[in-house]
């Protein structure tokens, strides 16, 4: 047995995470995004007769808005309504994903009225959210609950419905149990579209939280934008643009790295 | 077939099937029949190799022998006791790895001793032997998906044996290996198979791979698959590689040839 030992290739390394560092030609394509918005305003291009610069926008921001308690607020209350949404969004739709891949009658009976709601988009909710909801806040939460729900429900659903066969039948062979299957062989397996739910949910999340704050709220940074816009204020909806762009960047980082730590074995 | 049985019937593993069939059946679709009365007994403490093309029905079979599938009609037994379903005295390695890729190799191979409530330190010293024995034990913490096809073999051989099974059954194991892991890890089960004489059911397409292991070749028709022939392998063990450049080897090649180009103009 010994020589067939010497024929093992050294195992692969470990993949590294997505690296997103800018070489130079990252950085020129930036410097040059910049330069040419600067030059459009300064020759007045069509449409931009009205917007700042964006030296002007930096300093806007570092004057009015970079020590503002107002300003940091939006941003405190913008997060909290995300991931409240998506929290619960998670909590209720990986039980009902894995509920719809493992039971049949559950399935049959609960899956058509789920079809039909989904493709309602979130937004077509924010009326009804209002009514049915006490507060302002927590029909906003509904709302951004909604754009992950379904998104994550379908994936787990979908995980289970692609878990490989031998995989359940080796654990049940091995004489493993139902709880004990699902426990260290289905939901594992599940852990990957689980990733994929929330990678796209916190995306949808972040869309439907702005719209909705423009819409129904008068605080976090949809609304900050949108006062930018009713003032008559270029500035501050290109600030707050950033901004909700910055938090989208954040939020996607987060969950990228709560991924990793659910999936050790893909790092 | 009974001699060999005879001297053996201490170890455990000795598998028959008689007339069994099975049909599979989906809506909207011709039923595709994969085997018809089909027959056979595999002795105890002997590498029995089931051979014949792709769609044949082979894995048909193994599925049944692992109890993963049932037979429609017929009955299949292991050491007298008749089969209705997956249990650790029959083990099998799949054609396409099956470690769970979300567990470590430790993890992998004494998942099965804990699920049957075994000692976690018991588990451990038998896991530390056997991937010792099989050259892991450098990789013991490492995840399958960092692991060559060669080594994910020998993890999912030593899964199964820590169980102490009755029978293995290999379906295929060694397709989409390269040419020298393949031969390695043949080489790696010959021997394997001469120092324990393990109850086996090995199932293939190629025929150098399956006399080179066997004791007796079951050559399948194609589907649906029955076994036309059976090919007493007399090579001497312990069998090194160089036995495929004997005249024995040629002559039992020729008998096997014949015999799978037999069955195809029956069809035809």
């Amino acid at each position: 047995m010994k020589d067939a030992t010497v024929a093992t290739t050294s195992p692969a390394l470990p993949r590294p995470r997505r690296a997103r560092r800018l070489d130079w030609r990252g950085t020129s394509s930036v410097v040059g995004f910049f330069l040419a918005w600067q030059l459009a305003v300064n020759f007045s291009l069509p449409g931009f007769t009205d917007i700042p610069t964006p030296w002007e926008v930096l300093v806007t921001f570092v004057r009015d808005f970079l020590f503002s308690a107002n300003y940091w607020s939006s941003w405190l209350v913008s997060f909290q309504r995300v991931f409240l949404g998506f929290f619960l969004a998670q909590i209720i739709g990986i039980p009902l994903g894995l509920f719809f891949g493992t039971h049949a009658t559950f399935r049959a009976l609960v899956l058509p009225v789920f079809e039909m709601m989904r493709p309602i988009p979130p937004l077509a909710w924010v009326p009804l959210s209002i009514l049915f909801w006490p507060t302002t806040e927590a029909s906003i939460v509904f709302i951004t609950f909604i754009g992950a729900f379904f998104i994550i429900t379908i994936n787990v659903f979908e995980g289970v419905r692609s878990i490989r066969p031998e995989h359940v039948w080796l654990a049940r062979s091995l004489g493993a149990g139902t709880l004990r299957i699902f426990r260290r062989i289905m939901i594992p397996a599940v852990v990957p579209s689980i990733a994929v739910g929330m990678t796209l949910g916190i995306a949808v999340t972040w869309n439907v939280v702005i719209a909705a704050e423009m819409i129904a709220s008068d605080s976090g940074l949809g609304r900050l934008t949108w006062e930018g816009y009713v003032s008559s204020t270029p500035t501050i909806v290109i600030v707050g643009m950033i901004s909700i762009g910055l938090a989208g960047y954040l939020s996607t980082m987060i969950v990228d790295w709560i991924e990793s730590r659910m999936m050790p074995w893909k790092q | 077939m009974e001699a060999v049985a005879a001297t053996v019937s201490e170890t455990p593993g000795a598998i028959s099937g008689h007339n069994l069939s099975k049909t599979y059946r989906q809506k909207g679709q011709e039923p595709q029949v994969a085997l018809a009365d089909l027959s056979f007994d595999f002795p105890a403490a002997t590498l029995n190799v089931v051979m014949g093309t792709s769609g044949c029905g082979k894995s048909t079979l193994a599925k049944m022998l692992a109890g993963y599938a049932k037979p429609d009609e017929g009955n299949l037994t292991c050491d007298g006791k008749r089969i209705t379903g997956p249990g650790p005295d029959r083990l099998m390695v799949f054609q396409e790895t099956t470690l769970w890729p979300w567990m470590t190799v430790q993890e992998n191979v004494v998942f099965g001793p804990l699920s049957r409530g075994g000692s976690r330190s018991e588990a451990d010293a038998a896991a530390a032997e056997l991937l010792r024995r099989f050259g892991l034990s450098d990789f013991r913490d490492h995840f399958p998906g960092q692991l060559s096809g060669g080594m994910m073999r020998r993890a999912e051989i030593a899964q199964a044996l820590i169980n102490s099974p009755s029978v293995m059954i290999l379906d295929e194991p060694f397709r989409g290996l390269d040419v020298m892991t393949r031969e390695l890890m043949q080489e790696y089960y010959v021997r394997l198979f001469e120092e324990t004489r393990l109850s086996t059911v090995f199932i293939t397409a190629e025929l150098e791979e399956a006399l080179f292991l066997a004791d007796r070749i079951y050559i399948m028709s194609d589907a649906p698959g029955r076994i036309v022939k059976i090919l007493d392998v007399d090579l001497p063990r312990p069998r090194e590689i160089s036995c495929l450049a004997t005249r024995r080897y040629a002559e039992l090649e020729q008998e096997a040839l014949d015999a799978l180009y037999a069955g195809r103009e029956d069809l035809d």
